[in-house]
């Protein structure tokens, strides 16, 4: 019995050294991110907007001192439009328009959304800089290596140009659920998702980095900001979109000559959230901030008439999708923002 | 040398060979350890500082910190605890001490240890089906902290019945002897004999949880947090909240998972520094598992 009594003791100092610990976090912690804020906005979405929103979210949430929440997660393009279409998501992350299957998910849940366009990402094709045959590729020869007919077939470099050698071609790319997977085969292939499976496929972009810096025979696509950081391990080949060669920089992405491998990247925000006042609120913090924030996390900002031209559409009420589910491809900034114009 | 020193020489030869032979393994084993933990020092120690616990993420490598994550694996912790250590004692003190041994309480026992080996992304499956969906528990910490309690559940009842079994028949007969009814003696007697391997068991089982992914991943955590949960008290009548266990939540290995994929080298090394601190949190976790069995023991006596 002394054994017991002296258990629940312990049991009661234990409840008592929490709650003073509790105390003690009280006065420690900062006072504002306890405060009495009960709004919260739900984002979720692409890996490859995630820095962007981010870098607004953090912002945000130091403007506000704490009285509006904001969570951002990672689900994938597709993934994420499943959640927003079901209405568990104020902003959606996109690193392509909505498809006409999502549409119709969103309509079937009620939901109607802004679709607003945010920043350029350049799809940078890279091989380990051993591989000096190469320093450009057409978007056709890109086709042949990438086409669903190539799995099994075209598995050396000489098979794509006779004069590159006649060594294994090992194909690295983004994993079937990423909006950068169902671009970069809309770009080349010309039908998205329409892929040769017999290639290394990772969501996570540094894998790719990884497998294609160690590896002289490799070629693979990765976002513009992972290529960035890893200049001294990996080379970017020049994209020929019919008009010469270009390699992919902020210069070649704002002037549009970087074609069909930069893309637009979006938010997409659901009406009804919009109106809550801090998603409002957050939105124009967003379009306001995004010019800024965007560089900092290596992606091209749009010209400052998309963003004020963005602001109006979402200013007036404009929703919906200028691009219906089709394609998007080859897509200047000037064909974007008249596009959007259009709406 | 006689014919039988001769052996007895062999024998011992055999022996040391044996003893020489396990000293290897044991060294190999350790050695790989050390170059792991020695790895992640030598990548995040530098990064440590005040400033990296009490610091939220961040675009910035230099100003972010894990105080979102941190405190979201302390109280996914908790719940954890709270929802699977009264569970599978309870579950293990029955099926020691009242279930009768038939076919039905075999099927179960057997099912049991089939669980314990289950993947966890199957129980972060199933958690998004059940608690998620089915009783729209939403992403949040209870969510989180009750699909960790299913995945060490069988753990913690395979523990229990492990300590409870270590107590020996002849203190129950004795209790008996004395008039003591079936819950007396387990309450006064095999529940606290058997109490330090029960905690020990718990530890280690919580010490699993802390380092899952997977599972979490599937029922939703979060990559950016910057705000802490509700806090779990207030100032007024009754004083204590409930609000932070249905608030969205992060733990120490997702945000590790985000730091890993980045492009920046320098979010690496904060990558790093949170494994770093999640090790302590485990040794930790462990070391208190070993001081408790070992003031349980001193204090048996039968």
């Amino acid at each position: 019995m002394k054994l017991v009594a002296s258990i629940r003791w312990r049991v009661a100092l234990l409840i008592i050294v929490v709650a003073v610990m509790g105390g003690f976090l009280d006065g420690w912690l900062p006072q504002d991110v306890f405060s009495a804020a009960s709004t919260l906005i739900r984002i979720d979405g692409s890996s490859t907007v995630f820095p962007i929103t981010e870098a607004v979210a953090e912002e945000f949430q130091k403007e506000t001192r704490g009285s509006v929440r904001v969570t951002v997660g990672i689900s994938g393009t597709g993934g994420g439009f499943k959640k927003f279409c079901r209405g568990e998501t104020d902003v959606q992350d996109a690193s392509r328009p909505i498809s006409a299957g999502e549409m119709e998910a969103c309509r079937a849940g009620g939901v109607q959304f802004y679709e607003l366009p945010i920043a350029f990402d350049a799809l940078t094709l890279a091989v380990s800089p051993q591989a000096t045959w190469i320093n450009s590729v057409t978007v056709d020869e890109l086709k042949r290596m990438w086409e669903p007919s190539a799995q099994g077939r075209i598995m050396k470099w000489s098979q794509v140009r006779p004069d590159w050698p006649d060594q294994p071609l090992k194909l690295f790319g983004a994993g079937s659920d990423s909006g950068t997977f169902d671009y970069f085969t809309e770009a080349v292939v010309g039908k998205a998702k329409s892929s040769r499976g017999d290639f290394t496929a990772s969501e996570d972009d540094n894998t790719l980095v990884q497998g294609i810096a160690n590896d002289k025979h490799a070629l693979g696509y990765i976002p513009f900001a992972y290529y960035e950081p890893n200049k001294k391990r990996l080379k970017a080949v020049s994209v020929d979109g019919g008009h010469g060669p270009v390699s992919p920089s902020r210069e070649t992405v704002e002037n549009g000559s970087y074609q069909p491998l930069s893309r637009p990247l979006f938010i997409y925000v659901s009406t009804k959230s919009v109106a809550r006042p801090d998603v409002k609120k957050f939105v124009e913090f967003y379009l306001a901030q995004v010019p800024v924030l965007a560089p900092q996390v290596k992606y091209v900002p749009l010209p400052p008439q998309a963003y004020a031209l963005a602001g109006e559409h979402f200013k007036n009420g404009r929703y919906g999708t200028a691009f219906q589910g089709g394609s998007m491809i080859g897509m200047k900034i000037e064909d974007l923002l008249r596009r959007e114009a259009k709406l | 040398m006689t014919p039988i020193q001769q052996k007895i020489a062999r024998r011992k030869a055999l022996d040391r060979f044996f003893a020489f032979e396990g000293l290897m393994v044991m060294t190999a084993a350790l050695l790989v350890l050390l170059v792991l933990v020695g790895q992640l020092m030598f990548d995040g120690l530098s990064r440590l500082s005040w400033q990296f616990l009490t610091s939220f993420p961040s675009r910035f490598p230099a100003q972010a910190g894990i105080v979102s994550a941190w405190v979201g694996t302390i109280l996914v912790m908790l719940v954890t605890a709270m929802a699977a250590i009264p569970l599978g004692v309870g579950a293990a003190i029955y099926l020691e001490e009242y279930a009768p041994k038939n076919w039905a309480t075999e099927l179960i026992e057997i099912n049991i240890a089939n669980l314990a080996g289950v993947p966890s992304i199957v129980y972060g499956l199933m958690a998004l089906g059940l608690l998620v969906y089915q009783f729209r528990l939403g992403q949040s910490f209870l969510t989180a902290g009750l699909t960790l309690g299913m995945l060490i559940l069988p753990m913690v009842i395979i523990a229990t019945r492990e300590a409870i079994l270590a107590v020996p028949p002849y203190v129950r007969e004795a209790a008996y002897a004395l008039g003591a009814t079936k819950w007396q003696t387990v309450r006064d007697h095999v529940v606290p004999y058997s109490m330090g391997g029960m905690l020990t068991g718990m530890i280690l089982a919580l010490s699993r949880a802390v380092g899952e992914t997977a599972p979490l991943i599937t029922v939703g955590a979060l990559s950016f947090i910057a705000f802490l949960p509700h806090p779990p008290w207030q100032d007024n009548f009754p004083y204590v909240s409930f609000q932070w266990l249905f608030d969205p939540f992060t733990v120490m290995p997702i945000q590790m998972f985000n730091w890993v994929s980045r492009p920046q080298e320098e979010f690496h090394v904060n990558a790093a520094a949170a494994g770093l601190i999640l090790l302590a949190m485990t040794v930790v976790m462990n070391a208190v598992a070993i001081v408790i069995r070992a003031r349980f023991r001193k204090r048996i006596h039968w």
